[in-house]
């Protein structure tokens, strides 16, 4: 009785555990994760809106999570339209629509937006729902630019070999690959951080595990000592005192952690309960980290990052743009993936003033006169100067930044 | 050396993971029901000593003890307002409702305090030692005394109290239990409040430990407590206790020396083979108090 009680209760520990998982993927896998975006609308719909406003849609995890990144992305794109509108010239409309960084969410997003007449998309803030729906941008030639959806599924139909891309789905973040190689390079750039290292990375998530192997393979073309590569998933996201005990046994010096903020603070505690200080140094998934609730900067004190955006930057762009975030959003300081949306809308303005995009033309038009733009034009927003390639991809420098006196300060 | 590291790191998972399970085991034995909503009390217990420390600005005991309070209360309202109308109902039904109040608890706090994590105040000591080239937290070593602590003492309180006996009489015959004079809603309830009141130390030991406080933190500890609870046998206080600290070292040790990638998996290989070779788990048969 009890042990037939026992093995009901082991199945329904299975599925829970299932459930948990998935729960904590939702949950940890955010941030950079993806987006794609297509844009245009279906050409009757387009029609309508004729004299109105270029209908830009977009999703992302409004709730769930992910919530901090859709919120941020959705808020930044609000502030950017509005401003945009605000000098008369052409007018934007958005609609960004909460897919809670669910793939299915996504497509119903999607669907709704289409029904809505989306000219432009902002496509998706995180890579799985964005590699979910960029198929169906392509097959409706809607243009569509992710701000923060890093991964190359968001942009290739075959991301393992970088080939065969949509083609109408650009890339306003940096590819996961381009941070593994720039990240090789800073440190063999750089050889007074140190030459023996360390990695931690989150081997259930292609942001993290896309980075490392990229990472990898430029570490060896560069002669760098990779000392250990530790990993952790979902369900392990909370100890990491055997793979920062390896670390220190291998005496790295650096300790690369390609992930996202929340198991690095993590990972900056423990390292500092157990006395270890190596130098950390992060990808953008690190940008997040002084604004974590709670968190004891001083902890992340020295830590290096691969970011294109801060919000300390002293150009009037930057300047205008925090101020702006921080009185509608209680004070909180933007984090890269506003910064991110903020450039998408304004690349999209401005590619639509070069291209003579009007609102009354269909979505598919539009779609081939920005895509032509993109890959022509260079932009210069919050995010530095961009150029993109026909696959999609952005071309711009990450920048190196630490962080000193709970700051970011300009790496050299 | 690193062995040395390894293990008392393991200890210490291992304590965390042995105080959650006694919530289990103990509800267990007594109301024979798995009560899944368990890791989310704990949840609950590190946002209230969260926010008991940070907004309230409590030093570290009171905070605890503020923790517990709620944690306990919310033990018993859980178990009255939820499990008490089903006690004559079948255990599936007991157990889906379990995992009901569970989503309940996770989405509600998602509600109340938002799905961003916040981060726990590094209250305990964060000193640690050197041992050769390598170094150990004092936070490792707090966790392994406190869940050494909450064991004995409940050991004595299950063994020596009038209360205690009631409740190892309430897990071997509930029935005879009644006839006896013993009022088993209430020992049903005292066990839920101890369990609860447990989850909220050692929510405050998993914190200070890993300090990320987001809305489904207790479901990840709460599962593997489980695993440990029936790893021990589940039932036995003692069981939970050897299941947790054994669960610990095993996961510890298995990252170490085999993949990082592999430890869960390794770790529910060794329950399966346990359960196969003792289906009862490793204290579970001999146990003659079910507490």
């Amino acid at each position: 009785m009890k042990n037939g009680f026992v093995k009901k209760a082991l199945a329904v520990l299975t599925a829970a555990v299932m459930t948990a998982a998935l729960t904590a993927c939702g949950g940890a896998a955010p941030a950079p994760a993806a987006q794609t975006s297509a844009e245009a609308g279906p050409a009757a719909e387009a029609a309508e809106s004729a004299g109105g406003a270029i209908k830009i849609g977009g999703s992302g995890p409004l709730t769930g999570g992910a919530a901090v990144y859709g919120q941020a992305v959705k808020l930044a794109a609000e502030i950017a339209v509005e401003e945009i509108n605000a000098k008369g010239g052409l007018q934007f409309e958005l609609n960004f629509q909460d897919d809670a960084h669910d793939p299915e969410k996504a497509v119903t997003s999607y669907g709704v937006l289409k029904d809505w007449g989306m000219q432009v998309s902002l496509a998706t803030v995180t890579s799985a729902p964005g590699a979910a729906v960029s198929q169906m941008y392509k097959d409706d030639n809607i243009f569509g630019i992710t701000p923060s959806g890093s991964s190359l599924a968001v942009i290739y139909q075959d991301p393992d070999n970088a080939a065969n891309p949509y083609g109408n789905v650009f890339q306003m973040c940096f590819t996961d690959p381009n941070q593994g190689v720039a990240s090789a390079d800073y440190f063999a750039g750089h050889p007074d951080l140190g030459s023996k290292i360390a990695v931690i990375y989150k081997n259930d998530d292609n942001y993290s595990s896309g980075i490392f192997a990229k990472f990898k393979a430029q570490a060896e073309t560069n002669g760098l000592e990779i000392v250990y590569e530790g990993t952790f998933d979902d369900s392990n996201a909370s100890d990491f005192s055997v793979q920062l005990t390896k670390a220190q046994a291998a005496e790295a010096d650096i300790v690369y952690l390609p992930i996202y903020y929340d198991p690095a603070s993590l990972i900056l505690t423990q390292a500092n309960q157990m006395g270890y200080a190596p130098t950390f140094f992060g990808t953008d998934g690190m940008d997040g980290i002084l604004t974590l609730e709670g968190f004891d900067t001083s902890f992340a004190e020295g830590v290096y990052l691969l970011t294109p955006f801060s919000a300390d930057a002293d150009d009037d762009l930057t300047k205008n743009f925090v101020e702006s975030y921080k009185a509608r959003k209680g004070g909180e300081v933007p984090n890269q993936f506003a910064a991110d949306a903020y450039d998408c809308v304004y690349a999209i303005a401005q590619a639509c003033e070069a291209a003579g995009v009007t609102a009354d033309m269909s979505a598919s038009d539009i779609c081939d006169a920005l895509v032509k733009q993109f890959t022509s034009m260079t932009f210069a927003g919050l995010t530095g100067q961009s150029t993109w390639a026909e696959s999609g991809e952005v071309s711009k420098s990450p920048k190196a930044v630490v962080i000193k006196d709970g700051v970011y300060v300009s790496a050299d | 050396m690193e062995f040395l590291s390894y293990l008392i790191n393991g200890l210490g998972l291992g304590s965390v993971y042995a105080i959650i399970a006694l919530g289990y085991t103990m509800v267990y034995g007594i109301a024979k029901m798995l009560n899944f909503a368990h890791g989310d009390v704990i949840m609950i217990g590190a946002y209230v000593a969260f926010f008991a420390l940070t907004g309230l600005g409590l030093p570290l005991i009171p905070a605890v003890l503020l923790a517990m309070l709620v944690c306990t209360a919310m033990g018993v309202i859980i178990e009255r307002l939820a499990y008490k109308p089903l006690r004559q109902a079948s255990s599936l039904a007991v157990l889906i409702t379990a995992i009901g109040v569970s989503y309940f608890l996770q989405n509600g706090a998602q509600l109340l305090w938002s799905s961003s994590t916040k981060v726990f105040p590094a209250v305990i000591s964060s000193g640690f030692f050197s041992l050769g080239s390598l170094s150990i937290s004092y936070l490792t070593l707090i966790t392994i005394a406190v869940c050494i602590l909450v064991m004995a003492g409940l050991t004595l309180f299950v063994n020596r109290t009038k209360t205690g006996s009631a409740m190892r009489a309430c897990s071997e015959d509930k029935g005879a239990a009644t006839l006896m004079g013993i009022n088993v809603n209430f020992i049903i309830s005292v066990t839920f409040a101890i369990g609860s009141g447990l989850a909220a130390i050692a929510s405050v030991l998993l914190c200070s430990t890993y300090p990320s406080v987001f809305p489904t933190l207790g479901a990840m500890p709460g599962i593997k407590a489980f695993t440990a609870a029936v790893f021990g046998g589940i039932g036995s206080i003692p069981g939970a206790f050897l299941g947790g600290l054994l669960l610990g070292v095993i996961e510890i040790l298995a990252k170490a020396y085999i993949s990082t990638q592999l430890s869960d998996a390794i770790v529910f290989a060794v329950l399966i083979v346990v359960l196969l070779i003792k289906p009862a788990g490793l204290l579970g048969r001999k146990m003659s108090e079910k507490v």
